[in-house]
């Protein structure tokens, strides 16, 4: 049977992590599922939000509502912080009582951040995947904090055939990107960068993977500066290996 | 904030020029408070169950907070002390200085105190010609320096063995070596005369039971029971949130407060106080001044949201594990709380014209949240206050940048606005592809310069529509 699911693919997703997506797809639709591509979709309203523009969210969110429209297919991202957005707090944008609060608390039910989806709705833990490296895993803070997500992904990843998983110091801490943090204050969000760094280069880990491409553009970034050769990988990226590192 | 408008806090400013010993000390301090919490909190099979319990009380007490400080003041009037309402900081200024005149007092003596720092009581001293004396080590050190704490437990946290050793030799003329205990000694040798010749004694409290009347100290050194026992004079100042209802709610803060903050079970000495001396025969001061201090707390209070900021019971655990805190210290945050509790509190105090940079010096990654003891939805006060600064509420007017504002407006029209989006994101990797190599863009103009100057940025790459496109031709349509 097939079961349909809709893709949240996200602003920061589409514009920086085309394959992930791609790949993302091409898992799901190994599970049987049939993908589906809202086209209208743009941004969930997350950096608005967080800058303190409510009034301006709710024009962003306003129209990722209707790009999904109402129904009960479940939607799925590869984003816990903006999995975080809609669920928790598209509601509070909305007064209680009109047709997008309704809307909007029907989404938050019905919206999924990858992993969880896998792990949580539908209890599956092994994709089938290969990626003979050492990995460390870094616990991005809404995906974590905001989702309550603790083990899911390190379930998924302790399934991979063949891969060392290697515990990171400071695992939960933030890696200072932090949305607009990271140009509010550079220089502080480049001092947690370049910590979490040190630690990531400390495992002796061919690759740091995490569950939000925010965090995913930032650890990169700091890795590359250091002149380090550790991958920052996608959940993703690692799940739809099925061998070497590329 | 009587008079003058507050200080403009430049968080960003200092945050860019941090210097580099803070770090390294406040992470060396930090990290072993937090691992002896870690500790005690997994002894303690009912360490949740204790925090609702504290965050349910605090919020119940400061819902019926008139009935409970009407009830602390009959209570501490009955046990022989006076009470003194002060509005703001400089009515619990001049009730504390009356206090001073009318005892005579050239010199006091102080135990550490936040509610004293937040209302500038030393400066007050200074001009009306007493002298006021730290007994804290921390706070002895800082007033030394000429600064104010940059923790709210550890006021000299920021400073090393050596840089104190070093503020001792330049200030007392003595010969300090960079050894704690030698330090600490120099400091107990200067402070003991301290104690026995000061008429008065100010204190602050963690707590005001309002069943008893009683004051309750919370200490490390014992400078604490010296300063309120040895003077004649007893003056607390102390915020009205303090106030607790009874002892058995006492209780359940008081397990988690040393907990939370050092790691330890009880602090070395928790002390109740409970009026002056009855009589000449027994210890203690023959008077004992309450200065209750408001100072813009009802305000907070009015506001739903952000009244749950009151709850706080001054632990310092949030800065301990705030990642941003642990990088810039206390003094980025400009006035005498710091961290995320500080984010939160100093711009409702001062208002956010004055402390508008400090809710956006957070990630929002929800740590402190995690381990607040009264369960301070911190991370959703900070976005109430970024509300409040970028549109404005009923307490504030907007106090962004005009030109943040407008940004935002632009944000919201090219990210709701469909063709448009998928427009920018078609343009975008052709505009920057004179600035990218191997995916990775080093350099951007002003002002996503922000990013690129700390952290090469991954190169815009799209495509995924047309590859979505390519991928479902010939599926019938959904």
């Amino acid at each position: 049977m097939q079961r349909p699911v809709q893709l949240f693919v996200t602003c920061l997703g589409e514009q920086f992590y085309p394959n992930v997506l791609q790949q993302m797809v091409a898992i799901l639709e190994r599970l049987g599922f049939t993908v589906e591509f809202p086209a209208a979709q743009t941004c969930c309203g997350q950096p608005l939000y967080n800058g303190g523009f409510q009034d301006q969210a709710r024009g962003v969110a306003r129209g990722f509502l209707h790009a999904f429209g109402e129904g009960d297919t479940p939607i799925v991202s590869p984003s816990g912080s903006c999995v975080d957005m809609v669920r928790h707090h598209f509601l509070e944008l909305f007064p209680p009582g009109s047709a997008e609060h309704e809307l909007a608390r029907g989404m938050a039910g019905r919206t999924f951040e990858f992993s969880e989806y896998l792990v949580r709705k539908l209890g599956i833990t092994d994709v089938g995947a290969r990626f003979p490296h050492q990995v460390a895993y870094h616990a991005s803070c809404h995906h974590l904090r905001g989702l309550g997500l603790a083990t899911e992904a390190k379930q998924l990843l302790a399934a991979v055939k063949d891969i060392e998983l290697v515990p990171l110091p400071e695992e939960e801490t933030c890696c200072g990107f932090g949305g607009v943090f990271s140009v509010v204050y550079p220089e502080v969000s480049r001092a947690m960068m370049q910590a979490k760094v040190r630690n990531i280069i400390g495992t002796g880990a061919a690759a740091v993977v995490a569950c939000d491409a925010g965090c995913l553009m930032n650890i990169a970034g700091g890795l590359r500066q250091a002149g380090s050769q550790v991958r920052a990988m996608h959940l993703i990226e690692v799940l739809a290996s099925q061998g070497s590192a590329r | 904030m009587s008079g003058e408008a507050p200080k403009y806090i430049e968080f960003g400013a200092y945050s860019r020029h941090v210097p580099p010993t803070i770090p390294v000390a406040v992470q060396q301090a930090t990290g072993r408070f937090l691992g002896t919490r870690a500790a005690r909190v997994a002894e303690m099979e009912n360490w949740e169950a204790l925090r609702q319990a504290a965050s349910d009380l605090r919020l119940h007490t400061l819902a019926h907070l008139d009935v409970y400080l009407e009830r602390l003041e009959q209570q501490v009037t009955a046990a022989g002390g006076r009470v003194y309402w002060a509005r703001d900081a400089a009515e619990a200024r001049a009730h504390v200085l009356g206090i001073a005149r009318g005892c005579g007092a050239r010199t006091v003596v102080k135990v550490k105190s936040m509610a004293t720092e937040e209302i500038g009581l030393n400066h007050a001293f200074e001009q009306a010609g007493i002298q006021p004396f730290e007994t804290d080590l921390g706070e002895y050190i800082i007033q030394l320096a000429g600064t104010g704490p940059s923790h709210i437990i550890v006021p000299a946290v920021h400073l090393k063995k050596e840089e104190i050793a070093a503020l001792f030799r330049e200030k007392l003329g003595v010969d300090a070596p960079a050894d704690p205990v030698a330090l600490t000694a120099i400091a107990r040798a200067a402070l003991r005369e301290r104690f026995l010749a000061a008429k008065m004694g100010v204190s602050g409290a963690n707590f005001l039971v309002a069943e008893t009347g009683t004051l309750v100290v919370v200490t490390n050194e014992g400078n604490g029971r010296m300063c309120t026992t040895v003077p004649e004079v007893h003056v607390a100042v102390v915020g009205i949130d303090k106030v607790v209802p009874d002892w058995e709610s006492l209780t359940v803060l008081l397990k988690l407060l040393a907990r939370s903050a050092t790691g330890q079970k009880l602090s070395t000495y928790t002390s109740f106080i409970t009026g002056p001396r009855r009589s000449d025969g027994e210890g203690g001061p023959k008077e004992l001044h309450l200065v209750l201090l408001d100072n813009g707390r009802s305000r907070i209070l009015a506001d739903e949201v952000a009244r749950e900021t009151l709850k706080c019971i001054r632990c310092g655990c949030c800065l301990n594990v705030c990642p941003v805190y642990k990088n810039v210290g206390g003094f980025a945050y400009g006035w005498f709380i710091s961290g995320p509790i500080g984010a939160i509190f100093t711009p409702q105090m001062l208002g956010t014209r004055a402390g508008r940079e400090l809710p956006y010096a957070s990630t929002l990654c929800g740590a402190c949240v995690d381990v607040c003891p009264v369960k301070i939805p911190i991370t959703k006060i900070l976005l109430h206050l970024r509300r409040r600064i970028a549109q404005g509420d009923r307490v504030a007017p907007p106090s962004a940048p005009l030109a943040t504002r407008v940004a935002a407006r632009l944000a919201r029209w090219s990210l709701a606005t469909g063709w448009l989006y998928r427009l920018g994101a078609r343009v975008t990797p052709i505009l920057e592809a004179p600035l990218a190599r191997d995916g990775w863009i080093r350099w951007l103009p002003a002002p996503l310069n922000r990013w690129t100057q700390v952290r090469p940025m991954p190169a815009f790459r799209g495509g995924f529509r047309a590859w979505w496109a390519a991928h479902t031709k010939g599926r019938s349509t959904p």
